[in-house]
């Protein structure tokens, strides 16, 4: 699993947001338009692109994307 | 293991009753525009109106399925209600549904407390009466309407109340199979925690509280934590599907519709990719009524299959929600009898 390719599957999640944008350690609850709907496009994308069930708490206990990304890869 | 199947019931009826009112889609947050939650719900209006209980709803849904299917009252066996919104804390609404379609006093009546999974664990109650022969005429009536507090619309929830006729028929040629399936460790995943014996009902009940996602909420208010309610939902929904045919030994990609309950849209078409599922197998009812907690399948089958089913057609219908809970019906229609959508007057 590779971190630039999760980058850019969550960038693929933002409407707004362009993947230059954003890096590794972006806050991405911080972003203008993170919501809880961008919050279960990042849970759907995650299982399809990696085959893991985030939860909620996956989510909270995230702050960057490398956060995340970490979860994912310990999963 | 909560597998069963039925070789001797046959549904042979649905109706379904809706309040006329419809309630478009708006924005009551800044966090996304209207757009943006019509997008991911799939939810462009739903039905809504605090004039009608669900027992309203499904009361002439129930006297148009029965005179549609020519079915005299004083054979019917059984009334099963499935609903989190009972008329009164107590009796059971199944009784008052009762005296009021006039159904002989050899009918049994019994309310079920499901939401989401409701309508597959009614039919599967029902079916479990029926499979012996010592019952062969009941309805299962299932829904959800007004809430037990006086509420804006939910942009999410539309109210229905549906009606399944199930007979006794030991001739059929293909069997019903069913598979439940209960996650109480998510108890409060989806919760209205006010005004039951945990927190009886006093006037604290009404203090508005901050909830996770933000809003304000009182206790006699659902709340949802969404994200995890989510990961079960995609999770589960495909699990009991492939468990379900890998315990009957048949392949689900045969079958000709899957009838889901109407969550919202990106949960559903998680589940649909997940499953390979073609775009015109699997019908939506949610776009015009919203996520109708246990109305949703025979809704949806009411709304968006009448007239595609004259022939034999297999239908998979899978639900999941509160409680956590979840079930799978793998079923063949024969002639089963639809009745036209019933409306009530604003």
């Amino acid at each position: 699993m590779e971190i630039n390719k999760f980058i850019e599957n969550f960038a693929d999640q933002l409407n707004d947001t362009e993947i230059s944008e954003i890096t590794s350690t972006t806050v991405f609850k911080d972003l203008d338009e993170w919501s809880s709907l961008t919050a279960l496009s990042i849970i759907a994308m995650v299982d399809e692109e990696y085959d893991v069930i985030l939860k909620g708490d996956d989510i909270r206990n995230a702050n960057t994307i490398e956060d995340l990304f970490n979860i994912v890869s310990s999963k | 293991m909560a597998y069963i199947r039925f070789n001797n019931c046959s549904i042979v009826g649905m109706s379904a009753g809706v309040p006329r009112h419809i309630e478009p889609t708006i924005s009551t947050t800044d966090q996304y525009a209207v757009e943006e939650y019509m997008a991911t719900t799939g939810i462009i209006e739903k039905r809504f109106s605090n004039d009608y209980t669900t027992s309203d709803l499904c009361l002439p849904a129930a006297e148009h399925l029965i005179s549609d299917l020519g079915w005299n009252k004083q054979d019917i066996d059984g009334l099963f209600f499935i609903s989190q919104t009972h008329d009164y804390i107590l009796p059971a609404t199944a009784c008052v549904l009762h005296g009021k379609l006039g159904l002989p006093k050899s009918c049994m009546s019994l309310d079920i407390s499901l939401g989401c999974s409701g309508w597959i664990y009614g039919v599967a109650t029902a079916m479990g009466m029926v499979e012996s022969g010592s019952l062969r005429k009941v309805l299962v009536l299932a829904g959800d309407a007004r809430k037990h507090a006086n509420e804006e619309p939910d942009q999410l929830f539309g109210y229905a109340g549906t009606v399944t006729a199930i007979e006794y028929n030991p001739h059929k040629s293909a069997p019903v199979m069913i598979q439940l399936g209960t996650d109480g460790t998510g108890y409060d995943a989806i919760i209205r925690p006010g005004g039951g014996s945990r927190n009886p009902l006093t006037q604290k009940s009404l203090t508005l509280e901050k909830c996770e996602d933000g809003r304000m909420r009182h206790a006699l208010q659902t709340r949802m934590k969404g994200m995890d309610v989510f990961a079960f939902g995609i999770t589960i929904a495909p699990k009991s599907i492939k468990q379900l045919s890998k315990e009957f030994g048949f392949d689900y990609l045969d079958y000709d519709y899957f009838v889901f309950h109407q969550a919202n849209r990106m949960m559903n078409e998680t589940i649909r990719k997940k499953l390979k599922l073609d775009a015109d197998k699997v019908p939506y009812s949610m776009t015009h009524f919203g996520n109708t907690s246990s109305a949703s399948i025979p809704l949806t089958i009411v709304t968006q299959l009448a007239g595609k089913l004259e022939d034999r057609k297999k239908i998979i219908g899978c639900a999941f929600g509160v409680g956590l809970s979840w079930g799978t019906i793998a079923f063949e229609t024969d002639n089963l009898v639809i009745s036209p959508l019933v409306e009530l007057p604003i």
